[in-house]
């Protein structure tokens, strides 16, 4: 039981950094239906500001460490979605009108690309950090001494994703962006026929899942504490997982998804074989895909002939 | 404004006008491009996270964020004359740029690598305003047409030419060792590009996974080599069997997925094929890989210098010396027959019910389904098949290298070989070719530029997709088509 505890709290916490990244896969291909390949090289250029800040602000020092810890927070933010504004410039506007797998691999290309970029740049190393966050709390102790531990920085992470994913409902559901958005979705060529920009809502779509994979990357950075170049591709993948589980283009489905992949992982590694995480994560999207082949919230798509 | 096409003063834009922005908002948005990159690149290239003595401190590089910003400006500026009209500035702009890349003093190689190319750049954009300028001034339609039906005529004869340049292609004075390596991996290649155009191209089935065929075979016929002592030749045809097993199994799952749910699923079929071969380390050795693969025999002839007792070796054989240069000789006529057997069966099923149903199905599945053809089978098929060949590709790639490991069967390897089936133009077998040689031959030739080759690679598939988004030679056309349609067309 307490074992169980201690693993559903990893799981989840795993799961909202999933789930973080999962929505900007499943908002893009909600509003130009294409698999933003690059997004798990954004999630990582995330992770590599919000290390390159944390280090820039400890060397000028000063300050408290939350405000220090949000100025790096919104720094990361706003660059990592300059470099989401300008992957679609560069490589899915372009190609709005083309067939879909010549985005796609434009995407690969982009990822390749941008990987190495941070390589060449940064060095293959891996980069580390001090805890910064530190601290637990004891939920419960076990006769034979094992504790279950949930951290302040497990419960940063489980708090600013929910704050983050209710305001970004809020967003979606009742601001003018939102609805622009949803409109896309729907009917591009009509949508701008009724008078809304669909390019800059487009490349606002970029941006808003550029900055919420920034936030995984901050707080990636502060609970492992160890970063490299790599990071992007496994979490890009485990998280675009997590959206076609939860049924690509539905936003509460990417965080079903992100949740259940994070559980599915820490389970698995927990009561299984920890090598064999990834395995049973697609084995899990495998089966789903089966039985719900547009995954479990996605709308089944309506064949027209 | 429609093309005049006519007369010397032909102009090199689409609408044949001379356009001129005023300087002033041409510096706007060079300066506009200038700050975003400007800003782009202050975390990556302004810092970096260096480590020395197990301490890590954060290095400053400023001045080269300043310079590349600075070329972003100008190669702006010279990119935007370009596409306002004027050539001569921003051609002589870019050489300068290029040169300067080649050859100042600059500190970085960062810096010089970026001025290179951003000069190229823009010289093969004035290249290609003035050449599609031609091409409409000379035929009065758009550009890409007149060329579509040319390289229909020549395709017969492009193709006859390009066999017979590989076939003697080893005994052609620049037919050393290193060209030869080269050639041998391209073909690899290009017979992966094939193998996955049958799924990709003609099926229209998207499979990101592709490498996990080329890892069954590679580790099938390694295995069986290593474990029953079974020789090349019969581990062939059995790498080719369980490859296409696996095809069928990862198709069964996947037969009522589209686009993109296929790809994530097939995706990650190949990670699962990974990752097994990584931790199933009492069969697969895990990621040490296994080593010893024997290399294949001509006829019962081993390529040693010298053969164990009472077999003869094939120099000895044919009364030849001893060169290590036979074996890779003959590792690249294998190749080259695989490729082209891949080649010749994929061409000749096109055209058989299977292929037509295969590229029916690409089309449209509803009207597949209501005209009688079952999709079950005709995906399972083209799964199975495409596989086959990939596992074909596995065996040589096992016996060539001697050793396997899953590192060589990482998910760039997918995306390498899509990129290649892609990039050439999806269903087109000259396409894949093309395709092999700029994107693996040219990286392997041009060593100079190491590491920046997999940046280079990446630029280079978002630039070509941009620039031809239906790939090189793009072929959609049903390969059979009826008697008087196809006599509209000829």
């Amino acid at each position: 039981m307490e074992y169980f505890l201690q693993q559903l709290i990893n799981g989840l916490t795993l799961g909202a950094i999933y789930g973080l990244i999962a929505i900007g896969y499943t908002m893009v291909y909600g509003i130009i239906g294409m698999i933003n390949f690059a997004h798990g090289e954004i999630y990582m250029i995330g992770a590599f500001i919000s290390l390159i800040s944390i280090m820039l602000l400890e060397s000028l020092a000063g300050g408290s460490v939350i405000v220090a810890l949000f100025v790096v927070l919104i720094v990361a933010m706003i660059l990592t979605s300059l470099y989401g504004w300008a992957l679609e410039r560069i490589a899915y506007r372009p190609l709005r009108s083309s067939p879909r797998l010549a985005a796609l691999i434009s995407a690969i290309g982009m990822s390749i690309a941008l990987g190495n970029y941070i390589q060449l740049t940064q060095g293959a190393r891996n980069k580390t950090l001090q805890p910064i966050v530190q601290g637990n709390l004891e939920l419960m102790k076990r006769d034979d001494g094992f504790t279950v531990v949930l951290s302040y920085m497990q419960i940063g992470i489980i708090v600013t994703t929910i704050v983050l994913m209710a305001a970004f409902s809020l967003m979606i559901a009742k601001t003018s962006l939102g609805r622009a958005q949803r409109a896309c979705e729907q009917d591009r060529t009509m949508a701008s026929l009724l008078g809304v920009n669909v390019d800059r809502t487009i490349s606002l779509t970029f941006v808003m899942g550029a900055a919420l994979a920034a936030v995984a990357g901050f707080l990636v950075v502060l609970y492992y504490g160890v970063i490299d170049f790599y990071i992007g591709f496994l979490a890009g993948i485990k998280a675009f997982t997590a959206a076609v589980l939860g049924g690509i283009g539905s936003i509460p489905g990417a965080m079903l998804g992100g949740l259940l992949i994070g559980l599915i992982e820490a389970f698995w590694s927990g009561y299984f074989s920890i090598e064999y995480k990834d395995v049973a994560a697609f084995a899990i999207l495998v089966l789903v895909l089966i039985f719900r082949p547009t995954g479990l919230l996605g709308r089944p798509e309506v064949e027209k002939v | 404004m429609p093309s005049t096409g006519n007369g010397t003063q032909a102009s090199i834009l689409p609408d044949g006008g001379h356009r001129r922005l005023p300087p002033g908002a041409i510096f706007k948005e060079a300066g506009l491009t200038a700050v975003v990159s400007l800003a782009l690149l202050v975390p990556f290239v302004g810092f970096k996270i260096a480590n020395r003595g197990g301490e890590q401190f954060l290095e400053t590089r400023l001045p080269e964020v300043l310079i590349a910003a600075g070329l972003v400006f100008l190669g702006r500026i010279f990119l935007i004359l370009v596409r306002e009209g004027s050539l001569a500035l921003p051609v002589a702009g870019g050489a300068v740029i290029s040169v300067i890349g080649l050859f100042a003093p600059i500190p970085s190689a960062f810096i010089q690598a970026v001025a290179f190319t951003a000069g190229l750049v823009i010289i093969v954009r004035a290249a290609f305003m003035v050449f599609a300028a031609r091409r409409r001034s000379s035929t009065g339609r758009e550009f890409g047409s007149g060329f579509a039906d040319g390289y229909r005529k020549a395709l017969p004869w492009l193709a006859s030419a390009l066999i017979v340049f590989a076939v003697i292609l080893p005994l052609m004075p620049f037919g050393e060792r290193r060209t030869i390596d080269i050639a041998i991996l391209v073909l690899t290649y290009i017979m992966l590009g094939w193998g996955l155009n049958i799924v990709v191209g003609l099926a229209g089935l998207l499979d990101l996974g592709y490498v996990a065929f080329y890892a069954v075979g590679a580790y099938s016929y390694a295995l069986l080599a290593s474990y029953f002592d079974f020789s090349f030749w019969v581990c062939l045809p059995l790498a080719g069997l369980f490859a296409g097993f696996f095809g069928i199994i990862l198709g069964f799952p996947v037969l009522r997925l589209r686009g993109d749910y296929l790809a994530i699923v097939t995706l990650g079929f190949g990670e699962m094929i990974r990752v097994i071969l990584l931790n199933w380390v009492s069969l697969t050795k895990g990621p040490d890989g296994v080593s010893g693969i024997p290399r294949p025999s001509f006829f019962g002839l081993e390529f040693k210098r010298y053969p164990a007792e009472g077999t003869e070796s094939f120099h000895q054989f044919f009364g030849l010396d001893y060169s290590s240069l036979h074996r890779v000789v003959f590792l690249y006529y294998l190749i080259l027959i695989l490729a082209l057997i891949t080649n010749f069966f994929t061409r000749r099923i096109r055209t058989l019910p299977i292929g037509r149903a295969w590229e029916a199905l690409r089309e449209d599945e509803i009207a597949c389904r209501s005209l009688g053809i079952n999709p079950r089978n005709t995906k399972l098929s083209a799964f199975a098949i495409g596989a086959m060949f990939g596992g074909f590709a596995g065996a040589f790639f096992a016996t060539r290298q001697g050793f396997v490991s899953p590192e060589s069967f990482t998910f760039l390897e997918s995306a390498i070989i899509l990129a290649i089936v892609v990039l050439g133009g999806m269903g087109s077998q000259m396409g894949v070719v093309i395709a092999a040689v700029v994107l693996i031959g040219l990286p392997e030739y041009i060593r100079d530029l190491q590491e920046y080759r997999m940046l280079a690679f990446g630029a280079g598939m978002v630039l070509i997709m941009s620039w031809r988004p239906r790939g090189l030679l793009s072929q959609r056309d049903p390969t059979i088509s009826l008697a008087r349609a196809e006599g509209k067309t000829s």
